[in-house]
């Protein structure tokens, strides 16, 4: 017994011994899994915290609806359309294909189309709706909804498009939206979202960032395999705001009516720079820019001689020819180099050292003052008087009105034209010839002049401000600096000269003789002045000159360039006019006749107040022109 | 003093040898501990409540089935005599042995190894019965070897063979995770019947000479487990999802948890098997550090108990069984939560009382009742040890 004892205490003290050190280890062991607990949920518990967060949460952009753009009546020329789509999630439809074979008897389908939505579903996860076909008719989503219980899967929702109900009316003006390049990604996360459309041109382009508003986020949870379990929280975002522009798009059709292909013109509120029409022809119809742009339209656009996607108005560079008179005279009263009164004698032609320039009357003018060479656009008398004044002046007037200069007007592109001046060639590294201040003095030679800055000039000339073109009435109901007329300052033309050109310019039309007398208005609209303006595009060689050539044999684009320019009413001018027939052949002929109607359309329009003023901008903004007074 | 104390003893023994009725029985069950493991059952019916998506239904009212059952087979044992227990232990271990032959046979398929068998409405894993007949044969072998016995290395072999057995059906099955679990039982049970240091040593050696052969003839999912253990970022879609997904959200729940049914990780679906081996994530995610240092510290008290009751016994089969039947819970323990915190490859091995499951629950409250009977049977009097 005791023996058995003793060899019991022994093991017992050995298993003693042993189980404490077994004990001391696991106890030890749940101390490491501790450390390491404590390790990864308080020492490293913030970066796991996040890394829960992203796990779960699924941040996604709400677009938000794009601001419409309105114009002066508050009709919508840019807005959106709902645009009907048909959907399928997979995970409903089950057996896809069979559900589009069935889709396809209701709607057909293309094949590409079909092989489109066959990629995406797989490309997708299950319960991840796929667009099936966009722009449904009221028909097709008749059919489709009739035959619902034939279709699991498929859906039809309802997305925005833009929509230009204007169509190539004011293509040139609102501009259009499309996807955005992968260079505009980056600035706004807003971009980064499906469907979404950016201005690329005109309006659109210009106020995009107001039109576009702010994304809207909503968090969603997700699961693991990424369907959505519930909305967290939503951040709406700013709708975009409406933009309203001057123009009337009853007075764009008709000015619009009244333009061939070649044709721009431009109508403007001479004291407030508002742009009440602004028209190119050919245009385009923005609203294809929606859906994609074929590419065999795109070449149709790209091939067509006449340029439609090209706003000539603001784009186009020509040279002013006569039109641009009436500010070598003003340069010349501004350097008295002369008198209005002082005559010069017309025989026909110029002669500078041995080279001799015509003017437009092969017989001459005889003698005449500034009133007559304005009212005759006798091209002697401008010769002599560039000469007089020297081309660094006539420039810097031809500044003072708004040509050659940035006129800032919002629209994207604008070219700002050129104004020759000594300095400038030289930078061409060619000399500056007297003979060139001389052809400078009739409107031909080196100038780039867009329509858009010889309708300034002509709106400066009416008014004696230095208004400047502008579309923008109001931008979110705010509106914009500019509407009235004593926000422009004056030019600093003493009003004496202004008038005599004014006159001059009034009896081109309204006297006998004048270069557009057939431009007088009917009666009752007031009196119109104004001034044509031919210029060449190709040089009249001596030789044909002396055959007597006739404009009418040369081809069509050898033709000179129609112009016309025309304020009115005269006693009181509140529109101005531009008109640029290309190959027009004559100011008088093509071009003054155009001017004239789109100035009674004018008129008319505004003549009774036909409409209230924008209703969100009722203090602000008077109404347009000539309606306060009847 | 000397002469008295043995008289004591021996009349304490008589006394309890007959008057081992049942009330008294009942009055030695270690209630306390009773209460842990009502405790940690607990725990394990908040977890598999949030689990199943804050309803009972899902797992947690079976869970608690499982433990009623459980609870009952525990007390049932705990009232059996310890000798009796002893004497039937071999055949215990013979049972358990047929059962992982029989599973191999006729198992049920999951996750490229058979594991379980289905007896009527339970489906049992072999497996885990297996250590607890491990334990108690190797037990019941080592009580009766005398301290010269123990030295003796021709009496290591029929246990060593007894270890070698089973270990070599769960690897067959294939389960690498339980086969490691069980071989360290075993080796335990040797060591704390005091086999000498140097033995292990040679055994030590044995295990890393043949562990390059044994990867060598590991699927390729089991040794997907090891090296995604050692880089689980490695593949962070495929076999390293659930340890990063697992950190995540042990990590994201921080000190004080993102709040009852509020984890995200877990309810999401982030999080995979929550409901079995990754219960304790569900957790630590919904209680954050708080939480998952009181779990680990109830089971803590679980394993102490074990310990205690061990150290307490007068005859060397209970402190082998206590000691034994201790380890096995320390290493489900300790083997799960290692898992799911990325510390070792993840195994497959449930957190007993918590987990879903009915197989872990079963074989742990059965071996938790043996370790009852040998506290209530601390100071019972066996046989003489033959020589």
């Amino acid at each position: 017994m005791s023996t058995a004892r003793k060899e019991e205490e022994a093991r017992r003290s050995v298993f003693t011994r042993r189980a404490l050190l077994l004990g001391a280890g696991q106890l030890g062991a749940l101390g490491f899994l501790g450390w390491r607990l404590n390790k990864l949920q308080v020492e490293e518990g913030e970066r796991y915290a996040t890394l829960a967060e992203e796990n779960r949460i699924s941040a996604r952009l709400v677009a938000p609806p794009r601001g419409r753009v309105l114009d002066r009546e508050g009709k919508v020329i840019a807005g959106s359309q709902l645009n009907w789509r048909a959907l399928i999630v997979a995970e409903d439809a089950r057996d896809v294909p069979a559900v589009l074979d069935t889709f396809h008897r209701i709607v057909p389908l293309t094949e590409t189309e079909r092989a489109r939505i066959e990629r995406e579903v797989r490309r997708r996860r299950r319960f991840i709706p796929v667009t099936v076909r966009e722009f449904l008719t009221w028909e097709e989503m008749a059919r489709i909804e009739m035959n619902a219980p034939d279709l699991p899967g498929i859906s039809v929702d309802v997305g925005t498009t833009r929509e230009y109900p204007e169509k190539e009316h004011l293509a040139h003006v609102v501009g259009y939206v499309a996807p955005p390049a992968e260079a505009d990604i980056g600035e706004d996360p807003l971009l980064e979202l499906p469907g979404i459309r950016v201005g690329r041109a005109g309006i659109e382009r210009f106020h995009d960032k107001a039109l576009r508003g702010r994304a809207g986020s909503i968090r969603l949870e997700v699961n693991a395999v990424g369907r959505v379990i519930r909305e967290l929280d939503r951040r709406e975002g700013q709708p975009g705001q409406d933009v309203q522009i001057s123009v009337d798009s009853e007075l764009q059709r008709a000015v619009r009516a009244r333009c061939e292909e070649g044709t721009s013109a431009v109508v403007l509120d001479a004291r407030t720079g508002e742009v009440l029409a602004m028209a190119t022809q050919p245009s385009f119809d923005p609203n294809i820019f929606n859906s994609g742009v074929s590419s065999a339209q795109w070449r149709s656009w790209t091939r067509n001689r006449q340029t439609p996607l090209i706003n000539k108005t603001t784009n186009g560079l020509y040279a002013p020819g006569s039109t641009f008179k009436m500010v070598v005279a003003l340069a010349a009263l501004e350097a008295k180099v002369c008198t209005p009164g002082e005559r010069v004698f017309c025989p026909g032609h110029y002669d500078l050292g041995d080279t001799r320039f015509h003017c437009h009357s092969r017989y001459g003018h005889g003698s005449l003052d500034m009133r007559g060479a304005i009212k005759y656009s006798c091209d002697v008398y401008f010769y002599e008087m560039a000469k007089r004044i020297g081309i660094d002046r006539i420039a810097a007037m031809g500044r003072r009105f708004g040509m050659g200069v940035d006129l800032e007007i919002e629209l994207p592109g604008t070219r700002r034209g050129l104004m020759p001046t000594r300095d400038w060639r030289t930078s061409q590294g060619k000399p500056w010839n007297l003979g060139d201040t001389v052809v400078h003095g009739i409107g031909q030679g080196f100038y780039q002049l867009t329509p858009l800055s010889l309708a300034t000039m002509t709106a400066r000339l009416a008014t004696g401000r230095a208004v400047q073109p502008h579309l923008t009435r109001s931008v979110g109901g705010r509106p914009v600096k500019g509407v009235r007329p004593e926000d422009w300052p004056s030019l600093g033309i003493p009003e004496r000269d202004l008038r005599l050109v004014r006159e001059a310019m009034w009896a081109v039309v309204n006297e006998e003789g004048g270069t557009a007398r057939g431009a007088r208005l009917p009666g009752g609209l007031g009196q119109l002045a104004g001034k044509t303006g031919t210029t060449q595009v190709r040089r009249v060689s001596r030789e044909q000159r002396e055959r007597g050539f006739r404009v009418e044999s040369m081809p069509r684009e050898w033709r000179p360039h129609a112009l016309f320019v025309c304020f009115a009413p005269y006693e009181n001018p509140q529109f101005a006019v531009m008109v640029i027939v290309e190959h027009g052949t004559s100011g008088s002929g093509a071009a003054a006749p155009i001017g004239r109607d789109i100035m009674i359309d004018t008129i008319n329009r505004f003549r009774q107040p036909v409409s209230a003023p924008p209703a969100r901008v009722a203090d602000a903004a008077p109404p347009p022109g000539g309606n306060q007074r009847p | 003093m000397m002469l008295r104390e043995p008289a004591t003893y021996e009349r304490r023994l008589l006394m309890r040898q007959h008057s081992f009725g049942i009330l008294e029985k009942l009055w030695q069950i270690p209630w306390l501990f009773v209460l842990m493991l009502c405790g940690v059952a607990a725990v394990g019916y908040v977890a598999l409540y949030s689990a199943g998506g804050g309803t009972p239904d899902a797992y947690a009212s079976k869970h608690a089935l499982r433990f009623g059952f459980g609870l009952v087979i525990m007390l049932s044992l705990s009232l059996v005599d310890i000798r009796v227990i002893a004497r039937f232990a071999w055949l215990g271990y013979g049972l358990g042995v047929a059962l992982l032959v029989l599973v191999l046979v006729h198992g049920n398929i999951g996750k490229g190894a058979q594991r379980w068998i289905d007896i009527g409405p339970v489906q049992l894993q072999p497996s885990e019965l297996m250590k607890i007949m491990l334990v108690l044969g190797l037990a019941a072998w080592f009580h009766r070897a005398s301290w010269e016995r123990v030295g003796n290395p021709l009496f290591l072999i029929p246990p060593a063979l007894a270890i070698l057995v089973p270990v070599a059906l769960i690897l067959k099955q294939p389960n690498l995770g339980t086969a490691l679990i069980t071989g360290m039982i075993g080796a335990t049970m040797f060591w704390a019947a005091g086999v000498r240091w140097w033995k292990f040593a040679i055994g030590a050696a044995g295990v890393g000479f043949g562990a390059p052969i044994a990867y060598e003839r590991l699927h390729d999912y089991q040794r997907a487990r090891i090296t995604t253990f050692l880089d689980p970022e490695s593949d962070p879609l495929g076999a390293g999802y659930n340890i990063i997904q697992s950190k995540i959200a042990l990590g994201s729940g921080g000190m004080w948890g993102k709040g009852f049914l509020q984890g995200t990780q877990g309810h999401l679906n982030f999080l995979p098997e929550k409901q079995t081996d990754f219960i304790f994530t569900m957790i630590a995610e919904e209680f954050g550090l708080v939480g998952a240092l009181g779990t680990l510290g109830l089971l803590a008290l679980v394993i102490i108990f074990a310990m205690l009751t061990a150290l307490r016994c007068r005859h060397q089969f209970g402190r082998l069984l206590a000691l034994g039947l201790g380890m096995n819970f320390f290493l489900y323990v300790f083997v799960n939560v290692a898992m799911v915190t990325g510390s070792i490859p993840v195994g497959g091995v449930p957190l007993p009382l918590i987990s879903h499951g009915g197989s872990a629950m079963l074989t742990v409250m059965m071996g938790f009742g043996l370790l009852g009977s040998a506290y209530v049977h601390r100071d019972a009097e066996f046989a003489a040890a033959r020589e």
